[in-house]
């Protein structure tokens, strides 16, 4: 039988948990960065303009159906919802908690035209912050990440660096103002991506999150 | 040595800290704040290089980024940099710099013979004659690369690094003297995002040539004040040693930013860093450039530029020589007289193509008691490597021609000024036009396309207080433009502004003989290009500038044409008898303003980062295994796992057997996989592909075929019924996203009606494939809730249960030939999965295989690859696929089977091939004859697309497309290579196991 711990993220062979170790000679470090493996993502299709459609989403998962373009709804810590098209979402749900998203959705929106596919799988979560995540992501990323423009409870489906990137803003820290996002990337990309942002990070100082 | 051109006090240099540096292997000192070039002017360094074409010995005759003659070489090995402007590297300890375009040196060159024969080699001197016979060219080009070449590219790797940064803004600034500054201000203070670019290291622009003043005090005290200023300001960004290489649309600026003041290397950060910047308004305070006066043998070392010989007393504490001739046609050039008059540099004369000029300059200068030659023009020059007189005499009436006595002037120094041009480039990058100022002779930009504006000297404003005037005014509009209103009340600062008289321009100034029959006045320094040429192209019959400039490579340097441009059009203008050279126009400019680097395009997309690596949940098992790689679009795909000894073939046939004799596992984990969900499902996958999907049963997979409108074969896969209204359905690994997005292009542009979502799940799964004839016995080990059995799971169908305690779906889908079962699992357990079948296997002789082998076993089959078999002209018909052609329903291509071409009875058709002497694998590629012929050409009936040898058929064999194939059963053809002629027979595409029995095994 294979054993439920063998199962591997697709960064998980770098065992970034082990290095946070290192983070002590890298105090300043302007990027801070793990991956959130495992989430649960749930794909789901209708129709934004039917009211019935809109109600379900907001049963099954007590949050509203974002409809603006790019951005979320739900708390990034909990169950979430991303815009990714006029007729698409991905609903996240945190890892190791409720696996049965898709179930209530798919109960929910059994008698509607849609479609609700479980993703978990395909992509994975790095998540970046730090005073100089902004920069980073600039370096890669043609997209206007100004506060003034791009804030927390944002979201974007675009490239970083050669990389099909969905890139929500999850958070501003109050006091330091630095930014936090959370970066989905499909889990074939994800070691490339990787690569790209150690090395676009090291003029900043880049520690792991454990 | 001594630097005996410096001067012991003044200048923006700091005196305590010397640095050393070689130029040509003689070591030399200057101090920080030199450019390489204002530290060999205060050495004494004269001859700099040699041009282009003559080899004439050539100084420095700028200050900045018009420099045309002083190239060097910079440094050498991995980190050298060719044709560097030598006034524009900053001066660093240990700089090596030598001489371009010259050997053995630049004193003494032995392409110098070349200017001997300069009447040898007019304009289009290349096009007249080498252009016969035309096979010649291969043997010339390799001596005219020799002859006229700049410098040497490094032969290594780039050791340095390049980076980009994507950025956005509300107003772009470019260029950071008093203009440039007062909009950054202007901008910044009502809380616009600002970038502010300058290509110096230092901002202040022409200011820091100056000794003038704003607000009453020194004008660099403003500057470093407003830079106070802008640094509290978090969305300012001030970027040094930034040149705006490009302006495009949408107001799209391309900005290099070189990172350290070593200029040739990095150290610990990116050497350059390219900056894509989108800004909603562009300001361009780009400055003016000064034009020199067209002189005979105007390109002497210690020709320069007024403002040159200006900015290297003020700023860099040098004096340009010990006996200064300043040669105008302006006020301006007074300028220079006085600050070096007062610096300590003797001022011989100046000479005034005006008669009497009364302005407040002027009017100044002879104040000090400097000599005035007016309405004269310098006729000669004597010298080769430093001038060390000239002549001057009166012009005429029509100042076409010189009369009286010549007077010669002892000097080592003209400073010429012919006045300046404002500095359009980026205004023209981005589509503006240029629009010619009769009264000053100057193009100034004329209508925009972007949302910019030009201020200041780049926009014809030459006095310091209108520069600052229309910097805060252009600075608080682009603001407020960019939707920030937030006024500011700060008193703007003032200039003194003096009153200039106007210029008279001549253009070509003439000597006692027609032009080029005495010296030569040089247009383009760096190409070697003078008036004579461009009056030669106008004889020849060019008519307009963009054709003058291809004929005579006027303009077409590195610099291009920076200096020269404008003095050729007018030039050109006056030999066409065209009164106004803004009727001949200006070349448009083009990017790079200056020259980028290669290095800064690549950024970071360069070694492991070049491109990504897609990579299967299981790629590090395969890795460490030991595999070859297959490229497969981003995929690595294994493609065979050689043993300790093995070459390929034997790899190859290990597997082959394996897949057909015991056990083998492959990585299909790149098939692309697409969940299409809806009511209208079954009907959107009838119009997508060839055959009829009503009918299929629930967990039943079906082989499709997909085409394009033409006809043609798209792409081909097993989509699998999961439920009433849901399909599974996959994709060739390399059209996986075309597919998808094909998919919802007619489901959004055509079939909006249909109920259907699309959904990619391609990277959700990791697939595995067994196949042979132990792929049962081994998986039933995995499974306790799915009957494996032949006759309980036959062939074509779907189960869903566990797989080593995984949730799986099992497809018994086969590419092989081969009972085979299609495992999926959820792609973080594949390798687990994956390592656990490869142990429990070892049993039974399990054996992982790549693609070389897949492709065999298909081949053996009569298996189609999309991509090798076809290549988008190839029809199911032409494959022998009739039979998936629904004759009951539309889809996609079907009409384009009426098209005549479809119907040719002679259209290429899918066959095998064997070779005759059971040896040689053909080559794939290779075209096919019916004749046995050593005669060229022979009429071609086919070619060979997939070849292989067979360990199971212990030969090889191949799959053909050959015209009218499927008629020529048994008969013999050949494939002609360089040495023979290789038989082979036709036969039916399928080797092996024609009835397909182990498929159900």
């Amino acid at each position: 039988m294979v054993k439920s711990f063998l199962r591997q993220s697709p960064l998980a062979h770098l065992h970034l948990e082990a290095r946070p170790l290192m983070a002590e000679a890298l105090p300043a470090a302007g990027i801070s960065i793990s991956e959130c493996a495992h989430t649960t993502q749930i794909a789901v299709r209708g129709q934004s303009s039917d009211p019935a459609f809109a109600q379900a989403v907001t049963t099954a998962l007590g949050i509203a159906l974002p409809t603006d373009a790019c951005t979320a709804s739900g708390a990034p810590e909990r169950v979430h919802m991303l815009w990714m098209g006029p007729d698409e979402w991905l609903v996240v749900g945190p890892a190791k908690t409720d696996d049965r998203i898709g179930d209530k959705l798919e109960q929910a929106l059994n008698k509607l035209h849609c479609a609700v596919v479980d993703v978990s799988e395909s992509r994975t979560v790095v998540q970046i912050c730090g005073a100089n995540a902004r920069s980073v992501l600039d370096k890669g990323c043609s997209i206007d990440l100004h506060p003034t423009v791009f804030s927390p409870g944002r979201v974007v489906n675009t490239v970083l660096a050669r990389s099909h990137i969905t890139l929500h803003q999850t958070a501003i820290d109050a006091k330091s103002g630095f930014p936090s996002y959370d970066i989905y990337v499909h889990r074939s990309f994800a070691e490339y991506l990787w690569s790209w942002l150690e090395d676009a990070s090291r003029e900043y100082g880049l520690q792991m999150n454990p | 040595m001594a630097q005996k051109n410096r001067l012991t006090e003044g200048g923006r240099i700091d005196r305590s800290k010397p640095v050393n540096f070689t130029f040509n292997g003689h070591p030399l000192q200057g101090y920080a704040g030199d450019t390489l070039a204002s530290a060999l002017l205060a050495n004494g360094i004269r001859v700099v290089a040699r041009s282009f074409k003559y080899h004439r010995p050539r100084g420095i005759m700028a200050a900045g980024v018009e420099e045309a003659n002083a190239l060097v070489q910079l440094e050498t090995g991995d980190r050298t940099l060719a044709n560097q402007q030598a006034t524009r590297i900053e001066l660093y300890e240990g700089l090596s710099a030598t001489s371009i375009n010259c050997w053995p040196g630049p004193n003494f060159d032995l392409m110098a013979i070349n200017s001997w024969f300069h009447r040898l080699m007019p304009a289009g001197f290349y096009y007249k004659t080498f252009m016969w016979p035309v096979a010649g060219w291969k043997f010339y080009e390799h001596f005219i690369r020799r002859a006229a070449g700049l410098g040497i590219s490094p032969r290594e790797a780039d050791p340095d690094q390049y980076d980009q940064m994507n950025v956005h803004c509300d107003v772009l600034i470019v260029g950071g003297g008093p203009a440039g500054l007062a909009a950054a201000l202007a901008a910044g203070r009502s809380g616009a995002r600002v970038i502010l670019a300058d290509e110096q290291a230092q901002l202040g622009g022409q200011l820091l040539n100056e000794r003038c003043e704003i607000n009453g005090k020194p004008a660099l005290d403003w500057v470093t004040t407003a830079e106070t200023e802008l640094a509290d300001y978090p969305d300012v960004t001030i970027l040094r040693r930034t040149t705006t290489f490009g302006y495009y649309d949408h107001n799209f600026a391309g900005l290099l930013e070189t990172r350290t003041a070593k200029l040739t290397d990095g150290g610990e950060h990116t050497r350059q860093r390219l900056w894509h910047v989108r800004a909603k308004r562009v300001v361009l305070a780009t400055g003016a450039l000064e034009r020199p006066l067209i002189f005979s043998d105007n390109d002497r070392p210690g020709v320069m530029l007024a403002n040159a010989a200006r900015s290297y007393l003020t700023r860099y504490g040098v004096k340009v020589g010990s006996r200064v001739v300043v040669f105008t046609n302006n006020d301006d050039a007074y300028r220079t007289a006085i600050a070096l008059f007062e610096g300590g540099v003797k001022i011989a004369c100046i000479i005034d193509t005006r008669s009497a000029p009364d302005g407040e300059l002027p009017t100044a200068a002879l104040a000090l008691g400097i000599e005035l030659v007016d309405n004269s023009t310098v006729t000669g020059v004597t010298g080769g490597r430093g001038i060390k007189s000239i002549e001057v005499m009166s012009l005429n009436a029509n100042a076409d021609g010189v009369t009286g006595v010549p007077r010669m002037i002892d000097c080592d120094v003209v400073a010429s000024s012919g006045g300046w041009n404002p500095v359009i480039h980026l205004h023209s990058h981005s589509g503006g036009k240029a629009k010619f100022d009769e009264a000053r002779g100057l193009f100034i930009a004329g209508e925009t396309l972007q949302a910019s504006v030009c201020i200041g000297a780049a926009n014809g404003e030459f006095q310091l207080d209108g520069c600052l005037k229309q910097g805060f005014q252009a600075g608080k509009k682009a603001a407020s433009l960019a939707g920030l209103k937030k006024s500011s009340r700060r008193k703007l600062p003032v200039a003194e502004t003096i009153d200039e008289t106007p210029a008279r321009i001549l253009w070509a100034l003439p000597t006692t003989k027609p032009i080029g029959e005495r010296g030569k006045h040089f247009l383009d320094l760096q190409h070697d290009v003078t008036v004579a040429d461009v009056q030669l192209a106008a004889r020849d019959g060019y008519k307009t500038d963009e054709h003058t400039k291809r004929y005579t490579t006027l303009g077409m340097a590195t610099d291009q044409g920076k200096t020269g441009n404008i003095p050729g059009m007018a030039v050109l203008a006056q030999a066409l008898g065209v009164e106004n050279p803004g009727d001949v126009g200006t070349t448009t400019f083009r990017p790079p303003y200056t020259p980028v680097t290669l290095g800064a395009f690549a950024g970071r997309n360069v070694g492991v980062l070049t491109d990504p690596v897609r990579m299967t949940p299981m790629h590090h098992w395969h890795e460490l295994s030991g595999c070859t790689w297959e490229d497969v679009g981003q995929w690595k795909r294994p493609w065979y796992y050689p043993q300790t000894g093995e070459t390929m073939q034997d790899a190859v046939n290990r597997e082959c057997l394996a897949a057909r004799n015991a056990v083998a596992i492959l990585d299909a984990s790149t098939l692309g996989k697409i969940d299409i969900q809806g009511p209208d499902a079954a009907e959107f996958l009838n119009r997508i592909y060839t055959n009829a999907w009503s009918k299929l049963a629930v967990g039943k997979c079906r082989y499709g075929l997909m085409l394009r409108e033409d006809g043609m074969i798209f792409d081909d896969g097993v989509t699998t019924r999961i439920g009433e209204n849901h399909f599974l359905m996959t994709t060739t690994t390399g059209n996986a996203a075309t597919v998808l997005g094909w998919l919802e292009e007619w489901l959004q542009t055509e079939w909006p009606d249909l109920k259907v979502y699309c959904n990619s799940v391609t990277e959700a799964w990791a697939t595995l494939s067994l196949c042979g004839p132990r792929a049962r016995d081994l998986l039933t080990e995995f499974t306790d809730d799915i009957d494996l059995s032949a006759e309980a799971f036959p062939f074509m169908a779907l189960r869903e249960g566990t797989v080593g305690g995984i949730a799986a779906r099992i497809f018994r889908i086969s590419f092989t030939g081969e009972s085979s079962f299609e495992v999926n699992v959820p792609a973080s357990y594949g390798l687990a999965l994956w390592t656990q079948l490869m142990n429990a296997g070892e049993k039974y002789g399990i054996t992982p295989y790549g693609t070389e082998t897949m492709h065999v076993l298909r081949a053996e089959k009569g298996y189609i690859i999309v991509g090798q078999e076809t290549d988008g002209t190839v029809m199911p018909q032409d494959l022998g696929m009739d039979w998936i052609l629904s004759k009951t329903k539309d889809f996609l291509g079907r009409r384009s089977f009426a098209r005549n071409d479809s119907m040719r009875a002679d259209r290429k058709q899918l066959v095998g091939l064997l070779p005759l002497d059971k040896q040689t694998v053909l080559e794939e590629g290779g075209q096919i004859v019916a004749e046995n012929s050593t005669a060229r050409p022979l009429p071609m009936i086919g070619h060979v697309t997939s070849s292989y040898f067979s360990a199971n058929l212990e030969r090889p064999f191949a799959l053909a497309l050959v015209t009218d194939g499927r008629s020529r059963m048994g008969e013999q053809v050949y494939i002609p290579m360089k040495d023979r002629n290789i038989p082979a027979e036709i036969t039916s595409p399928v080797f092996f196991d024609p009835e397909g029995e182990r498929l159900n095994g």
